[in-house]
């Protein structure tokens, strides 16, 4: 994988996000480690995935490579240009290279522009295409790329269905023929039939327009479905990394074991065969995450020495790279699985937890 | 149970046409919430109102039969202690104490009522749109000083909303003395803290949204979007509550003008006046306070149901 | 006679100026004690509205229509008072909902949310009800339950507080549970706990579930027989195995081929269903699917399509179903999805493998009614 041109590589990576009381002045009072410690490359023209349960600081992570939400450590680079340094007015321009899709078609839209508008927008920011009629034609092929109708330019979100919705915002992101598209939860919020409409036409435009992913999902199918490269992550840093194929066939971190058995297949077959890792408890608060490996309060794997006090970095075995002590053993059958005591987990104060994003809304289910 | 081959074709055509949609232009939020307006009794109720009370208060002075001020009844010797005489053929509301034409007088009122009303509110709006805008921009756009801007502006907004209406409003007439533009500027300050915090609190709430996300990642400037995206979608509660304020407000001047503190200027009639000065003679002609007070309720009343009915049809979850 | 028999419930929204909207249109279907059925569709297909019709929890506004039977062990849910149908709710059936923490009350501990419910309807006060709460929450799998008891809704995590709320579910050993998109708002591991601690009361105590999702893979690891909704209709009705190996209405064709799955490769080709549930008929006959069904045929749009009993026990309501492999040659279920619809290339008319259409709606008998 080095040998490749890689377009993004994220390095040590961290997003604290400071937790605060006080009636007048606010000081801290600790801090959610949303993202700690990220290291990871993007190959141009290729898809990653990122999944992990809600909390996990997945979406944060996609932000923070964007610049949307500042990093508190460590360095992005963007196709040899290092993002956390640059100055405002040269990052606005880089925007255009790199774009986002967002999770929630109908809250990513403004209510109040029609999708001319929406599509124009960036478009101005950039001073791309001479004058109005030079504009409207990127517009037009834009809509067709992505498969909506010349009368949609005219209309307004709320006169779209979920998965049309979607399709205006990848346009709006593609419009501007950016290289790198970070795409959040782009289907869980859309019925399963609209679902496969939109995985198949971020295919179909990566393969014709040469677009590097970052897709951000809790879905592991629709990852696996997508990406090259899956990335694992869990309370704020991977603990897995592998290709996609591989992830499936040689899952090595306990995490990804247990992560893997819990999605449900469409098949009675599957279903009925397979042996199911039931994981005790809850994620653990990303205020205060565990010492040592973050996983061992729930991991069935767990062995008494190195997991509770040194933190496993991650490390190459074959096309993988895994955070676990214990992965070859694991593997090989050595270190056998036991019961875990469930540990209580308190829920974060709603309010001081920017990271909670990514739970999968739920399709609407009234009338 | 089968259906004739020729009406079958037509529904697959149809189906096809289906299919091919039309190409009608699209309907913005502001469309669709008229039309929900349109369809709700309550406004059209409220508008009815409004309507008929904005005519009257424009070209209701024009057409009045009597003079606002003119003492008919005491020049043709009507008015006597203890009698006020009631509505005959030509004054179909009778005589004030005075002996002046209580229609007219309540035409006429009309005017400085809805001047009143709609210049306080304006007033309020401006300046509590001001501070909420800045404070709101500042808050969800800007980093420590932002934070900070924030904080003090909504600290002297919170002291105003601290003090009870009627008595900031009383106080200001007071401290400026009593004239047309002391009852605008005191009903209209009474009213900036409403709107400030509404329009902050929907700034913030708007600048959270991914629409602002996806604009900053676009690349806008934060001024930009700012103005083009929060401040648009922050306005709708706060168009709803200046409807609502200009009931509040009228029914306010007239507090004041009850209390004495309104426009000094006698020979504009003005409905809370009119109630304050039909006081002593409720026992002889209780009608002198009942048609002021019922002008100021039902128009109070024109206000407030098409406020809530624009509520309504504004409120993002009653969509469908 | 089954435990639960849902038959031709129909369910409608008027409002004023607007057509009225059947949100349910002539469901029927049938559990047994002891067994999971599910009810799969997308959202706006109207599987919770059948829940909440069914448990009589539907917002009482004008313009709102019941009709049909629901009858539970011999007393038909729909024609019952108000007061006896809480006595019944709760005792005999129970709901879980989608979101726990909007289903909790949020200031009143968790504790008193079930010892509420042990004293309505088993009669348990004071300390003994607070020992049957603690054993419920400790059935649940809730760590150290006698100190949850005191805490509240929002001192839990997201699947602590579903498994509150089941233990409320179930705190009078109900006969029959109905989930409503129990495992949705919550991440797959803490689902998958959730569904084997389902999966488990209803081995142990002989409940029957009524399972409401839009996950193919939840229904495929838990239900014996399956109904596929969509706008209100039930679609097609099969036991687990044909239903997914072989699904004759091509909307369930259509889903089964949507659905990225965990064990394909990458880039394995989806194949979506074209539209959205948005594009319905403009007209009230005709099957609602027809817009978006890549076979469809004339007599699609011609009335609504009547519920088909095949020989293999399990019903569908389409004229032109997908072919069963082996009995049309060289017809494979997935190769009929991708081609686009070609109206009039098809004679209108059910398979030929296929009893005759069934007139009016009924049921399709299950296995166990059979002589």
């Amino acid at each position: 994988m080095t040998d490749t041109d890689i377009l993004v590589e994220v390095r040590d990576l961290k997003v604290h996000f400071p937790i605060t009381k006080g009636v007048i002045f606010d000081r801290t009072v600790g801090h959610v480690k949303a993202v700690d410690g990220v290291d990871l490359r993007i190959p141009r023209g290729k898809t990653y995935g990122l999944v992990g349960e809600s909390g996990c600081g997945k979406s944060t992570l996609g932000r923070a490579l964007l610049q949307l939400t500042p990093p508190t450590a460590g360095e992005v680079v963007f196709d040899g240009v290092e993002l956390t340094t640059l100055p405002a007015g040269r990052l606005r321009t880089m925007r255009r290279r790199m774009q986002m899709i967002f999770q929630d078609p109908m809250s990513s839209l403004d209510p109040r522009q029609n999708v001319e508008s929406i599509l124009t927008e960036g478009l101005q920011t950039h001073g791309i295409g001479a004058g109005r009629d030079d504009r409207r034609r990127i517009i037009g092929e834009t809509l067709d790329a992505v498969g909506l109708p010349r009368w949609a330019l005219s209309r307004y979100p709320h006169e779209f269905s979920g998965g049309q919705r979607q399709r205006i915002g990848i346009a709006r992101a593609l419009v501007l023929g950016p290289e790198l598209i970070v795409a959040d939860e782009p289907v869980s919020a859309l019925d399963v039939s609209i679902q496969a409409q939109v995985v198949n036409l971020l295919d179909e435009l990566q393969d014709n327009l040469g677009l590097t992913y970052l897709v951000i999902a809790h879905d592991l199918a629709v990852v696996r479905h997508i990406s090259d490269v899956v990335g694992v992550m869990y309370l704020g840093a991977l603990v897995e990394e592998a290709p996609s194929d591989r992830l499936y066939r040689e899952p090595l971190h306990p995490y990804t074991r247990a992560l893997m058995s819990a999605v449900p297949v469409p098949d009675p077959d599957v279903e009925d065969r397979r042996e199911r890792i039931l994981l005790a408890g809850d994620l653990p608060s990303p205020a205060n995450p565990p010492a040592g490996c973050r996983f061992h309060t729930r991991c069935p794997w767990a062995q008494p020495t190195r997991c509770v006090d040194e933190r496993p970095a991650l490390r190459e075995i074959g096309a993988s790279r895994v955070a676990c002590h214990w992965a070859e053993q694991i593997a090989s059958g050595e270190v056998r699985p036991h019961k875990v005591e469930v540990q209580v987990t308190r829920p974060l104060d709603e309010g001081e937890n920017p990271q909670v994003v990514s739970a999968p809304t739920e399709p609407g289910s009234y009338v | 149970m089968t259906i004739a081959p020729g009406k079958k074709k037509q529904k697959i055509d149809r189906l096809a046409e289906l299919a091919a949609r039309d190409d009608e232009r699209g309907v913005s939020l502001w469309q669709e919430a008229f039309r929900r307006l349109r369809r709700n009794p309550a406004a059209i109720v409220g508008a009815a109102i409004l309507t008929v009370f904005v005519i009257v208060a424009v070209v209701g002075p024009l057409l009045v039969p009597f003079g606002p001020s003119d003492t008919i009844g005491i020049r043709e010797g009507l008015i006597r202690p203890g009698v006020i005489p009631g509505a005959d053929g030509d004054h179909w509301l009778g005589y004030d104490h005075q002996g002046r034409d209580e229609f007219s007088r309540l035409i006429v009122g009309a005017r400085q009522t809805l001047l009143v009303g709609v210049v306080s509110t304006l007033i309020g709006l401006a300046v509590g749109a001001l501070i909420g805008g800045v404070a709101g921009a500042a808050a969800g756009l800007g980093g420590r000083w932002g934070r900070w801007l924030d904080s003090t502006l909504m600290r002297i907004i919170d002291m105003m909303l601290a003090m009870p209406s009627l008595l900031l409003a009383v106080s200001i007439a007071a401290l400026l003395g009593a004239s047309l533009t002391t009852v605008m500027i005191a009903v209209g300050v009474v009213s900036v803290p409403v709107f400030a915090r509404l329009l902050r609190g929907s700034m913030i709430s708007q600048s959270n949204s991914d629409y602002v996300l996806a604009a900053t990642s676009l690349g806008v400037r934060k001024p930009k979007i700012a103005l083009t995206h929060v401040v648009p979608n922050s306005l709708a509660p706060v168009i709803v509550q200046a409807t609502l304020t200009l009931a509040t407000a009228i029914i306010e001047a007239a507090a004041l003008s009850f209390l004495g503190l309104g426009n000094p200027d006698t020979a504009i009639p003005e409905w809370g006046m009119m109630l304050a000065e039909a006081q002593p003679y409720l026992d002889i002609r209780p009608g002198l306070a009942v048609y002021p007070a019922l002008a100021i309720i039902v128009t109070a009343l024109g206000f407030t149901l098409l406020g809530e009915a624009m509520r309504e049809a504004l409120d993002p979850k009653l969509r469908k | 006679m089954a435990l639960l028999e849902v038959d031709d419930l129909c369910v409608t929204f008027s409002r004023r100026g607007q057509r009225p909207v059947r949100a349910v249109d002539g469901v029927s279907f049938a559990v047994d004690a002891g067994e999971v059925v599910g009810l799969v569709g997308e959202s706006g297909c109207g599987k919770s509205v059948t829940s909440l019709a069914i448990m009589g929890l539907l917002p009482k506004q004008p313009g709102l229509r019941v009709g049909g039977k629901a009858v539970f062990d011999g007393t038909d849910l729909l024609q019952l008072d108000d007061r006896s149908r809480r006595d019944i709710r709760g005792r005999d059936v129970a709901m879980i909902f989608q979101d726990p923490l909007s289903s909790l009350n949020p200031v009143i501990p968790i504790g008193l949310q079930v010892t509420e419910v042990l004293t309505r309807h088993r009669g348990m006060k004071g300390a003994a009800a607070e020992k049957e709460a603690a054993r419920l929450l400790d059935r649940v799998g809730i760590p150290d339950p006698k100190r949850r008891l005191k805490e509240y809704p929002h001192q839990l995590s997201g699947g602590m507080r579903q498994r509150a709320l089941i233990a409320m579910a179930v705190a009078c050993q109900p006969r029959l549970l109905i989930a409503d998109e129990p495992t949705t708002a919550l991440d797959v591991t803490i689902q998958a706990q959730i569904l084997e601690l389902l999966k488990e009361l209803v081995r142990d105590s002989g409940t029957a579930l009524v399972m409401i999702t839009h996950d193919l893979g939840v229904v495929a690891g838990m239900c014996e027989t399956i109904n596929v909704l969509y706008a209100g209709r039930v679609v097609e009705t099969a036991r687990r195995r044909p239903l997914f190996r072989q699904p004759r209405h091509p909307y369930t064709v259509g889903l089964l081929g949507s659905v990225p799955r965990l064990d394909a490769g990458r880039g394995e080709r989806l194949y979506p269903i074209p539209g959205s549930v948005r594009d319905v008929l403009p007209w009230p006959d005709g099957c609602a699917f027809a817009p978006r069904c890549s076979r469809r045929v004339d007599a699609c749009v011609g009335e609504p399509p009547e519920l088909v009993l095949s020989h293999d026990d399990r019903a569908y309501r389409c004229v032109n179903p997908a072919p069963l492999p082996g009995v049309t040659p060289g017809a494979d279920v997935r190769a009929t999805v991708p081609t686009l619809a070609e109206p009039g290339s098809v004679p209108a008319q059910a398979v030929p493998d296929d009893p005759p259409t069934v007139p009016g709606l009924n049921p399709a008998p299950r296995e166990e009614e059979k002589p």
